[in-house]
C-alpha cells in the first residue's frame, strides 16, 4: 500500500457506512510484534471501509482481550467454557456497534463467528483479506461467504464478467 | 476459599514451581508474585472451574502440586499472556500452566487437541486435520480453474509450489483448502496485484500446529522443522504466515 502496488478505496462504503472493528490476535500483536503490526492493521483497514467507519475496541492492541480461540480451547471440548470465556470479547464488540470484526488469525475467526452465534450478537466475522479484495474491487462471487446481504453483491459487477477473450 | 488451614508438609520438597522455575529465564519471576491481582482482574478464564491466575500461581507456590497439575482449567487458559502485560512483576504464568499441561498423561489430555496433533504427524503435510500435500494440491488446482474461468482479469492467475528462489513462501490454514477453498482466493489476487513472489510448498503448508498446544514438545519441535526446512530448501527469503 506505502509503495503504492495496492490502491484501496473505501468509496463503497461512504453511503452504506457500514461500522468495522478489529480483534487483535494475542500472538500477532501482543505475543510477537506489539502495537506497531496493531497500527498496521488500522491504517489498512482504515483505508478500505474509511476512517469515520472504524470503531476499536477498548482495550486494544497488547492490552487487547483473548477471545478464546487460541492455546487449543476450540479442541478442548470445553465448549461452553469456551463461550463464557469469549463472553468478554462478545461484550467488547457488542459496545463498538460494528456490523463486522475483523479477525486476522484462523482461531480467532472460528472463535469469533461461534460468540456472535451463541450469543446472538448479529455482527459478521471476516478475514482481512476478504476486506482488503472488497476495496480493491476483486472480491469474487463465491468469496462472500462470511459477508452479509448489504455486501454480497457489492462491486460484483467489477469481477463476475467472464474473462476477456 | 479453603474451610480450613492448609498444613504444608514439614519436609521440604521440591515443588512443581521449583522445577518450571529451573526451566525459565529469569526463572520466570515465579517467586516474585505481589498478590495484587491485576492478572485475574482482566482474564477472561477467570473464574472458570473456580480456578484464576493468581489462585493458580499462589497454589503453585504453597506446593499444591497434585491441584495444580490436575485441574483442567490449564486447558481454558489458552497462554495469551494478557496476564503478564498487566503483570507489575512480569510473572510467567502462562509458562507455568504450559508445563502443567505437559505434566498430564497422555491419554487423559482432551482427545481433540491431541488427535489434532496425531493428524499432523501422518504426513509431511503438517495438517492437524490429516489432509495431505495431494489433498492440498488438488484443492488449489480446482479453486484456480475456476477463477480462471470465471473472474474477469485473472484468466492468466498463476500459483505454483515448490517454485525455488520465489521470494515468499505462503502457508495456509487446513481448513481453507480442506472446507472453505474459496476463502484462499482474495490472498491470491492481493498477491497478484501487489506482484508479490511467492510459492506454495508441498511440504510443510499447513499452518496450524496442535502439538504445541497439547505440550507435546518432541512433535512440536518437528512440525516446526519440517516447516521450516521446506521453506529453507526453496530458498525463499520470507515466511509467510497467512491470517
Amino acid at each position: 500500500m506505502r509503495e503504492g502496488k495496492i490502491k484501496l478505496s473505501s468509496d463503497w462504503n461512504k453511503d452504506l457506512k457500514i461500522k468495522f472493528t478489529i480483534q487483535d490476535p494475542c500472538n500477532l500483536v501482543r505475543k510477537t510484534f506489539g502495537d506497531s503490526v496493531a497500527g498496521d492493521m488500522r491504517y489498512v483497514l482504515k483505508a478500505c471501509v474509511g476512517e469515520e467507519n472504524f470503531v476499536d475496541t477498548w482495550p486494544n492492541k497488547s492490552n487487547n482481550f483473548c477471545c478464546g480461540g487460541g492455546g487449543g480451547f476450540l479442541q478442548s471440548g470445553f465448549k461452553s467454557a469456551r463461550q463464557d470465556y469469549g463472553k468478554i470479547k462478545h461484550d467488547q464488540i457488542m459496545e463498538t456497534g460494528a456490523k463486522y470484526v475483523i479477525t486476522p488469525c484462523h482461531n480467532c475467526h472460528s472463535q469469533v463467528h461461534d460468540l456472535s452465534i451463541h450469543y446472538e450478537g448479529g455482527y459478521e466475522c471476516v478475514h482481512l483479506w476478504t476486506v482488503m479484495a472488497l476495496s480493491m474491487g476483486i472480491l469474487g462471487p463465491d468469496e462472500r461467504v462470511y459477508l452479509d446481504a448489504n455486501l454480497s453483491e457489492c462491486g460484483i459487477n467489477e469481477c463476475t464478467l467472464p474473462p476477456d477473450e | 476459599m479453603a474451610d480450613a488451614a492448609l498444613k504444608l508438609g514439614a519436609e521440604p520438597k521440591t515443588t512443581f514451581l521449583d522445577k518450571v522455575s529451573d526451566l525459565l529465564p529469569e526463572q520466570g519471576h515465579l517467586n516474585l508474585c505481589l498478590t495484587c491481582g491485576a492478572c485475574s482482574s482482566g482474564c477472561p478464564a477467570t473464574g472458570l472451574e473456580g480456578m484464576d491466575p493468581r489462585k493458580f500461581l499462589r497454589m503453585a507456590a504453597l506446593g499444591m502440586d497434585e491441584e495444580v497439575t490436575s485441574t483442567p482449567w490449564v486447558w481454558m487458559c489458552t497462554m495469551c499472556t494478557r496476564c503478564v502485560h498487566a503483570c507489575p512483576m512480569q510473572i510467567n504464568i502462562p509458562q507455568l500452566v504450559f508445563q502443567a499441561r505437559k505434566s498430564w498423561p497422555e491419554e487423559k489430555k482432551p482427545r481433540g487437541i491431541v488427535q489434532s496433533c496425531k493428524a499432523a504427524m501422518i504426513d509431511k503435510a503438517t495438517s492437524s486435520m490429516g489432509a495431505t500435500s495431494e489433498d492440498f494440491v488438488e484443492s488449489v488446482e480446482e479453486t484456480l480453474e475456476q477463477v480462471r474461468s470465471q473472474q474477469r482479469g485473472y484468466k492468466d492467475l498463476q500459483v505454483t509450489f515448490d517454485r525455488k528462489g520465489a521470494k515468499y513462501f505462503l502457508n495456509q490454514n487446513s481448513r481453507e483448502p480442506m472446507a472453505e477453498p474459496d476463502e484462499m482466493v482474495p490472498l491470491w489476487k492481493i498477491m497478484h496485484e501487489a506482484g508479490a513472489d511467492w510459492t506454495y510448498g508441498t511440504a510443510g503448508w499447513a499452518a496450524e500446529n496442535y502439538c504445541m498446544f497439547a505440550g507435546n514438545d518432541e512433535e512440536w519441535e518437528k512440525i516446526v522443522r519440517i516447516k521450516a526446512e521446506a521453506v529453507d530448501a526453496l530458498g525463499c527469503e520470507y515466511w509467510l504466515n497467512t491470517e
